[in-house]
């Protein structure tokens, strides 16, 4: 359409599991450098749908296309090397080794065949101070004495320290407390400050619409409704997500909020 | 793992840690000495108890002993203590090395021996010089522990398993081994008539030698702390005080003189006799050798990344069956050199070696050292520490003239405290 194409588009994906359609045709664009939740009921198809994105498995059929230029994923380090960086509700990291050990598992840096520690450090340092992650007073002590907020913020600097076009954070929120969630919140809007797309999977309205610049509903495998936050208030959004359609005018003319 | 989870908290955690945020306050950025024993101290709260636990309780049972017996601090008799746990040491260092797994080998005892075995009997019976001899005691074993590795990765069989198949099916093969090879007329036993094998245990260093020794491992030791402590300095990292860097340089020297003071005293009582048995400079080249494989290198990483999340490393990209068939066949070839050193310090191999008892001490002194059972956490210097404690133990029940049941007991309730305290540690880590 325009020159300017999407981070990420989606068309007509699908994706079953024997003869359970999880995904029936989804269309989604995910602009470059804002922030798309992605909402819907449980068995909605989200997961199916961010797995499909971050390459653990390929689509049964339809198109998806970076930055303009059709692509296929058939592994998680294809969608890594194109800048698609995935953090998972469990997070992946190892309670017993430090916030850097971490940051570099299965790519650390080597100096003659040694760990080179101190680059790793410093590197491990930029990432998160870039990130505004200021709680965390050294990055050498154990993740797992890390609260829940931190252990997200050490997961997605992880996932954004090679250089991620789109960061997807799968319910990020969900076991968090009220600072640590409005912590998490930040480094959202921390990481499109720097020009990095997020999509963020939630069941949190209130983080959706605290954060989010634009939102897609996903409904029994198909995306009902995606564009602009403002085109809707929670109400339409609750509506989207258990029928798949709003009773108000669809798109536009509701006031935000 | 899908979208499941996570509709319920909204309203529930509202109320919860607001300062949960400054967890991390105390954290281990160390400015001075005491920042540094403060964040020592919460570190071992945290579940990194470390070595001072092991350390306490060696320095109490020896306290105990002493005031029992007064020859128990005597030269002859610490370095006999040492002669008797270098192959518990090295047992101990086999397990860590699948302890850090969360797996387990409960074969390392036998596959040792049977190590043990082929040093003696191609050192001694087929006139191989003791190099390549040593060499075959170690790869016999390494095989051993690999192919053990293979069935637990390919197969997916419990480690405990596979390896209980083999604690009892290398008891066989050891008993097979010494009683065709070794000759019907052994009767089950090979002595060892190699001077350098033989003399691994019993034999000592000339006593300017192993001050030397001592010195240049200090130097070393030193070196490595203080240019590593610049190098962090330079790159604007945070260092440690240097008090501290001081002080373990101090406690490491403190340590060396002592060992050297004590073995190098005539501890003959006819003809003189002095200097440091042989075994224990090899025991701690080999605690340097895989502590460093352990903290610098990847493999070492990528080993305390399993046992600490399984399928975080998974998707790190680190491959699971390569680096568990690896550490089986590594604890396996260290159980070799445990059980050479074992067969050193008797004179002989011999059939009837108990192997089930040793692979029990050999975990024993890990956990006792402060190595978890449940993966992730430990060290080679655990097993050091831990294997010197069942040695003084059992030296010390022995002199006192306990019977083998006390023996037995007192071990068994240390065991137990030890994990004890790693449990009860393990817990205030998830409180905290």
């Amino acid at each position: 359409m325009t020159d300017d194409a999407p981070l990420l588009r989606l068309r007509g994906v699908v994706k079953n599991f024997g003869p359970v359609q999880a995904l029936r045709g989804v269309d989604l664009d995910l602009p470059n450098g804002q922030v798309t939740a992605l909402v819907g009921d449980n068995g909605a198809g989200k997961s199916t749908l961010i797995k499909t994105i971050s390459g653990i498995w390929g689509p049964d059929g339809g198109e998806m296309a970076w930055l303009g230029q059709p692509v296929q994923f058939h592994s998680p380090k294809d969608a890594a090397r194109q800048g698609i960086a995935t953090v998972y509700q469990d997070l992946a990291l190892c309670d017993n080794l430090d916030i850097v050990q971490n940051m570099f598992l299965g790519r650390e840096l080597l100096q003659r065949r040694m760990l080179d520690e101190s680059a790793m450090e410093k590197r491990a340092a930029a990432t998160l101070s870039d990130l505004s992650v200021t709680t965390v007073k050294s990055i050498r002590q154990p993740v797992g004495s890390l609260s829940g907020g931190q252990r997200q913020a050490v997961a997605v600097a992880r996932a954004v320290m090679e250089d991620a076009r789109l960061v997807i954070l799968d319910e990020p929120t969900a076991a968090l407390g009220v600072s640590q969630t409005a912590m998490v919140l930040d480094l959202v809007r921390t990481l499109r400050e720097g020009g990095i797309a997020v999509l963020l999977i939630s069941h949190n309205l209130n983080d959706v619409f605290s954060v989010a610049d634009r939102v897609a509903v996903m409904h029994l495998g198909r995306i009902a409704h995606s564009g602009p936050l403002s085109e809707l208030d929670t109400q339409g959004v609750v509506e989207l997500i258990t029928t798949g359609q709003t009773s108000a005018a669809p798109a536009a003319g509701r006031p935000p909020r | 793992m899908t979208s499941a989870p996570g509709t319920a908290q909204p309203e529930t955690d509202a109320e919860t840690d607001v300062r949960e945020i400054d967890v991390a306050e105390a954290g281990v950025l160390a400015e001075s000495f005491g920042d540094y024993v403060r964040a020592w101290l919460k570190r071992v709260r945290g579940g990194e108890s470390g070595i001072l636990p092991v350390l306490v309780g060696l320095v109490v049972i020896i306290i105990i002993f002493q005031i029992e017996k007064s020859v128990f601090l005597s030269a002859g008799n610490l370095v006999l203590l040492l002669q008797q746990g270098a192959s518990l040491v090295l047992f101990g260092m086999a397990e860590v090395f699948v302890l850090l797994l969360g797996e387990i080998d409960l074969s390392a005892g036998f596959v040792g021996v049977i190590g043990g075995f082929f040093a003696v009997w191609l050192s001694s019976q087929k006139g191989w010089p003791w190099g390549p001899s040593i060499l075959v005691g170690l790869l016999v074993p390494a095989a051993i522990g690999a192919a053990m590795g293979v069935f637990v990765v390919r197969l997916r069989l419990p480690s405990f398993v596979v390896t209980l198949a083999g604690l009892l099916g290398f008891q066989g093969v050891l008993l097979w081994l010494v009683n065709t090879l070794g000759g019907k007329s052994s009767g089950g036993v090979i002595s060892i008539d190699n001077p350098v094998i033989g003399g691994l245990v019993g034999s000592n260093m000339p006593v300017l030698a192993g001050w030397l020794v001592m010195a240049v491992v200090v130097a070393a030791f030193a070196g490595l702390l203080v240019f590593g402590d610049r190098s962090r300095r330079r790159a604007g990292l945070a260092t440690p005080p240097f008090g501290l860097t001081i002080a373990k340089i101090a406690a490491v020297a403190v340590g060396g003189i002592i060992l050297l003071v004590v073995c190098n005293a005539n501890r003959g009582l006819l003809t003189p006799l002095r200097g440091v048995p042989w075994v224990v400079p090899v025991v701690i080249a080999i605690v340097i050798a895989w502590t460093v494989l352990l903290t610098r290198t990847r493999f070492g990483r990528y080993v305390y990344a399993i046992g600490g999340n399984a399928e975080a490393a998974r998707r790190a990209g680190i491959n699971l069956g390569r680096m568990r068939i690896a550490c089986f066949a590594l604890c396996s070839m260290t159980a070799g050199a445990a059980g050479i050193v074992y067969a050193s310090n008797l004179g002989s191999i011999s059939s009837n070696v108990n192997g089930g008892q040793l692979v029990l001490y050999a975990v024993a002194a890990a956990v006792i050292g402060g190595t978890s059972l449940f993966g992730g956490h430990g060290k080679m210097v655990h097993a050091l520490l831990g294997g010197l404690v069942i040695a003084t133990i059992n030296n010390g029940m022995g002199l006192v003239g306990l019977s083998a049941p006390t023996q037995y007991i007192v071990t068994a309730l240390v065991l137990l405290a030890a994990v004890t305290v790693d449990s009860l540690a393990r817990r205030g880590q998830v409180a905290a």
